[in-house]
């Protein structure tokens, strides 16, 4: 499935500085001034704006063309998502609708993207589609896109003239036989590629497509899944070469491997990075790179403020009813864009990394905890405790926090007939949070406090229907006064490495 | 003769656009192939496209019932080698 590309050129918004060359400082000073303002604006890219703006991913994208070890394709792609996650499918058509609803109702509503659930570009007709018709209907909204790389060069025309503002690659090496290790194959010219050969050609047609972007004038953030004993001590080398070719942003994202993914990793029992080895390769790759350090690692359909997920209430039947006057919508974001950057006046643009690129400021100490939330929308701390039936799981430090893991309760029941008895109902849900320090719910009955607390888990009733991300931090908060938290920092893992 | 698609398929649409013969469809629970349609692209590919992109090892099968991807060959790790592998992954 070749898109065609027509070989006509088209001119794209940056001015002539974006591949580099003018020397000095990080890649994000480097610039063009009109990139650096669009990038101020996008939740993703810049710390301060991801509390203002709001994005939404559109899932268009089904079929992928290679396969990655810490990915199970009966889910979303985890090059860009948690894996485990399942998308809702949509025609391009309905995802234009749906942008054109969710534009109409969060005036915050700043980006689209499309990551999935596969590779964009393995359904260039798909993706391009849907691109045309947001651009139609909600032409003030950016546009962004996300690949592994593999059909990217023949891509980057017809994503110029689409007039995408920025594309992810997902690049996490760039020696082929550390991409064997990641890349069992890649379909390529119409035949199954395994092995290092086929890692080989990924890689060149990554880094050939990251060439043709940055030629162009795109800007092109790359990501790298942190793989322990695989391309962890390679990960500083990706970042130089990426940076070199001038990608302006690099995204260090933990790999997430449990069994019950069933992805290969999950599977081998490959393990996930320690929060201190990611911190600790941020913090290197920081010295010569711009490192993005607020992802969430969002799903295929995520739609709201970047940390929170409002898709639930976009569904395909409630957007069917809703009436939508797309000019007064489109009035709605201009005067709420003008209301938000009136509050940001006086703040400097902070980039993300800005604050913490010097490598020669010490970084403060933190302190992770892990804890778990009975939600029913993920949205809100709403969930008595024996209602539950999955449990959300983040990782919270000073610095914000970071989803793990969805646990539904089925997962920890030894056979139906065991969780039925009385004395047993508990014990799943015990299992699913044994390693967490806290689980924040609306209301929970005494007998199942008592046996929490027992196992060492705080029950949190207090944060009762408060949004999740302010109830982490009260909850983080509370654990940091009861001295209950474990030193989590760079320096530590340096000498226990 | 035509291949096949098994309940193994996740529907993840990657094969159909691929398909000379235009043979395969959405459907439920699973995609299909119209055998009638299916010429296992003979004349057209070296390998049957279908086979050759679905990420799911078992999901196409043969008249003969045989996985084109049969287990281990989409890993990379051929099962008998599987505890192996497993003891290596898991000293990372
Ligand atoms: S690129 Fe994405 S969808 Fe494709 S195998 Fe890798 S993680 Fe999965
Ligand atoms: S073998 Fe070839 S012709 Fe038959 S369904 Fe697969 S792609 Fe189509
Ligand atoms: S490629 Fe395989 S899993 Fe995907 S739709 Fe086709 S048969 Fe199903």
């Amino acid at each position: 499935m070749e898109s065609k590309q027509a070989g006509h050129d088209r001119k794209t918004p940056t001015s002539g500085c974006a591949a580099g060359g003018c020397g000095g400082g990080s890649a994000l000073d480097r610039l063009p001034a009109a990139t650096r303002e669009r990038v101020r604006n996008h939740p993703c890219f810049s710390e301060d704006a991801h509390q203002h703006y709001a994005r939404m991913h559109v899932a268009v994208a089904p079929a992928c063309n290679i396969q990655c070890h810490y990915c199970n394709r009966k889910y979303d792609c985890a090059n860009e998502s948690r894996p485990g996650v399942v998308s809702e499918l949509l025609e391009p058509q309905q995802a234009a609708d749906k942008v054109a609803a969710v534009a109409a109702h969060i005036p915050q509503l700043s980006v689209v993207g499309i990551a999935g659930p596969g590779d964009p570009l393995a359904n260039p007709e798909r993706t391009f589609a849907t691109f045309r018709l947001i651009a139609e209907r909600t032409p003030d909204l950016r546009l962004c896109v996300s690949t592994n790389g593999l059909a990217l060069p023949e891509a980057v025309d017809t994503l110029c003239r689409y007039n995408i503002e920025h594309v992810t690659i997902t690049i996490n090496c760039l020696d082929p036989d550390i991409g064997a290790e990641i890349y069992p194959w890649v379909f390529w010219n119409n035949r199954r590629v395994r092995g290092r050969k086929g890692a080989e050609i990924l890689i060149e047609q990554q880094q050939l497509g990251l060439e043709r972007l940055v030629e162009r004038g795109m800007l092109v953030k790359v990501n790298s899944v942190l793989i322990p004993g695989v391309n962890d001590q390679h990960l500083t080398e990706v970042s130089r070469a990426v940076k070199a070719k001038g990608a302006f942003l690099h995204n260090l994202m933990p790999l997430i491997a449990e069994p019950e993914h069933g992805t290969f990793y999950g599977l081998m029992g490959q393990r996930a990075p320690r929060a201190s080895e990611l911190r600790a390769l941020q913090t290197e790759c920081a010295g010569d790179m711009a490192i993005m350090r607020h992802c969430k690692q969002c799903r295929a359909d995520a739609v709201g403020m970047l940390g929170e997920d409002r898709s639930a209430e976009f569904t395909l039947e409630r957007i069917a009813t809703l009436e939508i006057d797309d000019a007064a919508a489109l009035a709605r974001r201009t005067a709420a864009r003008e209301a938000i950057e009136q509050r940001r006046r006086g703040v400097a643009p902070a980039l993300v990394p800005l604050s913490t690129l010097s490598a020669s400021r010490p970084r403060p100490a933190t302190h992770a905890a892990r804890i778990a939330v009975a939600s029913s929308d993920g949205r809100l701390v709403d969930q008595h405790f024996g209602h539950a039936e999955r449990f959300l799981v983040y990782e919270v430090d000073e610095q914000g926090e970071r989803l793990l893991d969805e646990r539904p309760l089925a997962r920890y029941c030894n056979g139906a007939e065991h969780c039925d008895e009385d004395d047993d109902a508990l014990a799943p849900a015990l299992a699913a949070l044994a390693d967490c320090a806290m689980v924040l719910c609306s209301r929970i009955g005494l007998a199942p406090w008592e046996r929490l607390e027992t196992a060492g888990i705080r029950p949190n009733g207090e944060l009762a229907m408060l949004p999740i991300e302010q109830a982490l931090r009260a909850a983080h908060r509370e654990l940091a006064e009861r001295g209950a938290l474990s030193i989590d920092e760079p320096q530590r893992a340096t000498l226990s490495a | 003769m035509a291949l096949k698609i098994t309940s193994g398929c996740v529907n993840c649409w990657a094969c159909e656009p691929l398909c000379p013969s235009a043979a395969i469809e959405p459907a439920s629970p699973h995609f299909r192939i119209d055998p009638a349609a299916c010429s296992e692209c003979a004349g057209e590919y070296a390998d049957p496209q279908c086979a050759s992109i679905c990420p799911i090892e078992g999901a196409i099968v043969d008249a003969s019932g045989a996985a084109l991807n049969p287990p281990g060959s989409l890993t990379g790790i051929p099962p008998r080698l599987l505890e192996q592998t497993r003891a290596r992954i898991q000293a990372r």
